[in-house]
């Protein structure tokens, strides 16, 4: 119980600290991803920001055995950087650009009513059900798909 | 140009980073929302309480904002209606083939001084970059 409430309430200051930052209202997103327009340096204030708090917590978060309600950490491992991870960064972006939403601020600003960002958060529900599919074929062995004569 | 504030957006900041701290302090997990949502999706999924409260806490987040300080969200626009639905395709399908977005590779994975997130990161900044660059400058649209 305590577990979902600590979750519950880091979800909640999430949202806030976008709220605060401006980051819930996509023309910030856009006016800082326009390197060539009106530049609005704000983004990169807000990824100071949370980055400089993150990286000092963290090491001290680490120092622990274990986390509050959890046996063990569950941090990512891998060290490898593979075409995956740059194509569906790439493809992240351009969806980024277009509608001034990352998932986060998509689903603050669709809990605030904004229809555009309630719209945003159904088919980025939609990608995300295709990713799925999509490489749970790709994980099925070759003869699978393409079954040879 | 915009109303620019730098103090906001560092405490703003500041927050966020905040509340990921909390969640790895709480859970020991790295708080990238599209990975928590996109496992919400999945029929099988670890901790899916966790993800569903993080998300419920964002959401209501999003109510007690609109509440408290509308002004933090914007009107709408025409162009940002049709650019809606491509634009959450994209970002749900990128997000999982690269796992991550600003949360998870932004915040934590930078903070957390990983290369893979730093990859990831500047190539989704890049990509961004020139995506508004392309409709704004070169097709002359209002995205």
């Amino acid at each position: 119980m305590k577990s979902v409430v600590a979750s519950f309430g880091a979800g909640s200051l999430f949202a806030i600290g976008l709220g605060v930052s401006g980051m819930t209202q996509p023309s910030k997103v856009l006016g800082f991803l326009d390197l060539f327009g009106a530049w609005d340096p704000g983004l990169a204030f807000v990824m100071v920001g949370a980055i400089s708090v993150y990286f000092l917590a963290h090491r001290l978060i680490k120092r622990r055995s274990r986390p509050l309600f959890d046996s063990h950490f569950h941090l990512p491992t891998r060290k490898d950087l593979d075409l995956r991870l740059a194509t569906g960064s790439a493809i992240f972006g351009v969806g980024w650009a277009l509608g001034g939403y990352c998932p986060g601020p998509g689903l603050v600003a669709a809990a605030s009513g904004a229809v555009p960002a309630i719209a945003f958060v159904v088919s980025m529900a939609v990608g995300m059900k295709l990713e799925h599919l999509f490489s749970r074929r790709l994980a099925r062995p070759v003869a699978q798909i393409l079954p040879l004569p | 140009m915009h109303d620019f504030s730098p103090l906001a957006a560092l405490l703003g900041g500041a927050l966020i980073g905040a509340a990921a701290s909390i969640f790895l302090l709480a859970h020991g997990r790295v708080c990238g929302i599209s990975g928590l949502f996109g496992g919400v999706l999945r029929r099988t999924s670890d901790v899916p309480w966790v993800r569903l409260a993080f998300i419920g806490g964002l959401l209501a987040g999003g109510v007690s904002l609109r509440l408290l300080a509308p002004s933090v969200f914007e009107a709408s626009s025409d162009a940002s209606w049709t650019l809606a639905i491509p634009a959450g395709l994209l970002v749900g399908f990128g997000t999982q083939l690269g796992n991550g977005c600003t949360s998870g590779h932004g915040v934590c994975g930078l903070g957390r001084l990983s290369l893979r997130s730093l990859v990831a990161t500047g190539v989704f900044m890049v990509s961004g970059f020139a995506t508004v660059f392309a409709v704004r400058h070169l097709l002359g649209g209002s995205p």
